[in-house]
C-alpha cells in the first residue's frame, strides 16, 4: 500500500488538512488535488472585502505553492479527479495521472445551486462560489447600476450590502416569507431586515419569477442587462442578475465510487465514509452530532470546513475522537457582525438579551430540559465575546437560568461555572 | 518622553480576563488584563487577517480571534492554534497610580 495520503479538494478543509497531516507529524506524501487554478484560498472575503476593497490580484493563500513545496504537499492546481478506485486505493486524475492512497479525504466542497425557472437556467446569471466569479460580480457593481439578487441567504444579502456600498441600487428577491430562512431565528432574520432597509435596499419577499430575459441579445454574456419578469406580472429591468439560492454537495466522485450518500457524503462521527480508508470533511459531508443527540447535519461554514479538515486529518491517522465541534457561522453585513453558535432550529425557547443601548441583540434557544443549544447575535464586532461565551456553554451542555442570561448586566462568561477547565488551554 | 510610555486607561476599566482596543498613533494595540491582575499589551490586528484581537475572547493567558478562532497567549504572544502561524508582537505595559501605560518602540 503506498505511503501516500491524498486529498480530493482543496478549498478550506483540504487545505486544512494537508497542513495538518504534516503537523501532526505525517511523513509519507501527501497530494492536494484542486480543481481551480489558484492555490487554496480564504473564501469568506469573497462577498465582503474582494467587492468593496482595492481588488487584489490574487486571493489570499492558506497555502502558497512555496510553501506547500516546502511541507513537501504536491499540490496540483486546474486538476480534477475523474474516479476513485476504492479497493485498489487509486485516484484517476483528468490529466490521466493515478495516485495510490493510504488514505483519501473527499473535500470536494459544494457547487452553488441553479436557479431554475421552468426546469431552465436563464443565461447570463451570476453566482459567487470561486474567486474569478467574485471577480466577475465585482466588475458588474458599479455605481448607479442597478443589482438584483435572488435568494436572500447569506451570500445574498452580503453581496447586497457590498453592492450598496459601491453605491449600486439592490433590489432583493426572495421566494420565501422572510430573508435568512435557514439557520438564523425570525428575531435575527428580522434585525437584519431593518438594516437592510436602512441602507436602501429593496426587498420582494414571497415572490415567484416568471421570466428572466437578456435585454439586449445581441450583447448577451455573463452579467449582462436583464429584464426580470414577476410572477404577479411587474418587472424589473436591471444591469446584472446574481443568484445565490445555496449550494448543493458535490458528491458524484463518492456516489460513482459507491460511498453512501445522505445529504452530502455521508460520514460517521470520525469523519470516516461507508469506506474505512476514505473520509470526508466541509460542506460535502453530513454527519451525525452528539451534541444534538446524534441527528444528522450538514455544514458550509468557514469554521466547519476548517475544523473538519483539522479532524479528518487525525482521523486519517488513526485517530478515533468523534467530531463534536459545535457548529458556529459569522457574517459581516455593513458595520454589523452577525454569529451563531450550536444550532437555532434545536431550540425549544428563546431567550432574549438586549444591550441597555440596543446595539448588541442575543437572542438564546433553549431545549425542553433548558438546556442551552443556540445563540445568535447580532450588533457590533464585540459580540464575538458573548457568542464565544455561549458556546463554551453549549459544549459543555449548560442548563444556564434563563433570568441571568436575559440580563446584560451579567457577564455571560460568570455563567461558565464550574471554572473553566480550559484556562490556558 | 525618555521611554515613550503612552497612558492606555484606568487599570479598573479593563475587567479581569478581558480585553481592550487601544488606537494610538495611527496605531492599534489590544491591551489585556489577567485574571491575576496583571497587564500584557500586543498589536491589535491578528496576525492572520485584520480583525481586531480586542473583540475576541480572553481565556486564561489565550485570546482567541474573534473570527477565525486562531490563538494566541497574549503574555507571550506565541501563535497557538491555526489558522494562526505568525507570533504577535507584545509590549512593555506597566501600572502606575491606577493607571495603564503602554510602552510602543520609538
Amino acid at each position: 500500500m503506498s505511503r501516500n495520503m491524498v486529498i480530493i479538494g482543496a478549498g478550506q478543509a483540504g487545505a486544512r488538512a494537508a497542513l495538518e497531516l504534516r503537523e501532526q507529524g505525517w511523513k509519507g506524501g501527501i497530494s492536494l488535488i484542486g480543481r481551480e487554478a489558484h492555490p487554496p484560498y480564504e473564501r469568506p472575503p469573497l462577498s465582503k472585502d474582494a467587492m468593496v476593497g482595492e481588488a487584489a490580484a490574487s486571493p489570499a493563500a492558506i497555502i502558497s505553492k512555496a510553501s506547500a513545496a516546502e511541507l513537501g504537499i504536491e499540490l496540483a492546481t486546474n486538476t480534477s479527479a475523474m474516479r476513485i478506485d476504492p479497493s485498489g486505493h487509486r485516484v484517476l486524475l483528468q490529466d490521466g495521472r493515478e495516485l495510490g492512497y493510504e488514505r483519501l479525504l473527499l473535500a470536494t466542497g459544494a457547487s452553488s445551486r441553479r436557479l431554475l425557472i421552468g426546469g431552465k437556467e436563464p443565461a447570463g446569471l451570476l453566482y459567487l462560489r470561486t474567486y474569478p466569479d467574485a471577480l466577475l460580480i465585482r466588475d458588474r457593481l458599479s455605481a448607479g447600476s442597478r443589482i438584483v439578487i435572488v435568494g436572500a441567504g447569506f451570500t445574498g444579502l452580503e453581496l447586497a450590502a457590498s453592492a450598496r456600498q459601491r453605491g449600486c441600487e439592490v433590489v432583493v428577491l426572495e421566494a420565501g416569507p422572510r430573508i435568512l430562512m435557514r439557520g438564523v431565528s425570525a428575531e435575527i432574520a428580522a434585525d437584519v431586515y431593518a438594516l437592510h432597509r436602512a441602507q436602501g435596499v429593496a426587498f420582494e419577499l414571497g415572490v415567484g419569477i416568471k421570466a428572466i430575459e437578456p435585454i439586449e441579445p445581441a450583447a448577451m454574456g455573463i452579467g449582462r442587462r436583464h429584464l426580470v419578469k414577476l410572477a404577479d406580472g411587474r418587472t424589473i429591468e436591471c444591469d446584472a442578475v446574481i443568484a445565490g439560492i445555496g449550494a448543493v454537495p458535490d458528491t458524484s466522485l463518492a456516489e460513482s465510487a459507491g460511498l453512501e450518500i445522505e445529504n452530502g457524503i455521508r460520514a460517521s462521527h470520525t469523519l470516516a465514509t461507508s469506506d474505512a480508508d476514505i473520509f470526508a470533511a466541509g460542506d460535502c459531508c453530513s454527519f451525525p452530532h452528539p451534541l444534538y443527540g446524534g441527528r444528522r447535519i450538514r455544514l458550509e461554514s468557514w469554521r466547519n470546513a476548517e475544523d473538519q479538515g483539522a479532524h479528518a486529518a487525525a482521523a486519517m491517522l488513526g485517530g478515533k475522537e468523534p467530531y463534536a465541534a459545535v457548529p458556529w457561522f459569522w457574517s459581516d453585513q455593513y458595520d454589523r457582525t452577525l454569529q451563531v453558535s450550536g444550532l437555532s432550529d434545536a431550540g425549544a425557547t428563546t431567550v432574549a438579551r438586549i444591550a441597555e443601548d440596543g446595539v448588541n441583540r442575543l437572542f438564546f434557544g433553549l431545549d425542553e430540559g433548558g438546556r442551552l443549544v443556540s445563540a445568535s447575535g447580532i450588533g457590533a464586532a464585540n459580540i464575538a465575546k458573548d457568542i464565544k461565551a455561549a458556546e463554551l456553554m453549549i459544549q459543555r451542555r449548560l442548563v444556564p437560568d434563563p433570568a441571568l442570561l436575559a440580563r446584560p448586566g451579567i457577564k455571560l462568561k460568570s455563567l461558565l461555572l464550574p471554572a473553566s477547565e480550559e484556562k490556558g488551554a | 518622553m525618555a521611554e515613550n510610555w503612552v497612558e492606555v486607561c484606568a487599570a479598573n476599566e479593563i475587567e479581569q480576563e478581558d480585553v481592550i482596543r487601544f488606537d494610538h498613533a495611527d496605531r492599534t494595540f489590544a491591551v489585556y488584563r489577567s485574571e491575576d491582575d496583571r497587564y500584557f499589551a500586543t498589536d491589535g490586528y491578528c496576525t492572520h487577517e485584520r480583525f481586531h484581537l480586542a473583540d475576541g475572547f480572553v481565556m486564561g493567558s489565550t485570546i482567541e480571534c474573534p473570527k477565525h478562532n486562531g490563538r494566541f497567549d497574549y503574555t507571550t504572544g506565541k501563535a497557538k492554534k491555526a489558522p494562526v502561524c505568525v507570533d504577535l508582537k507584545t509590549y512593555p505595559v506597566k501600572v502606575e497610580n491606577g493607571k495603564v501605560y503602554l510602552r510602543a518602540e520609538a
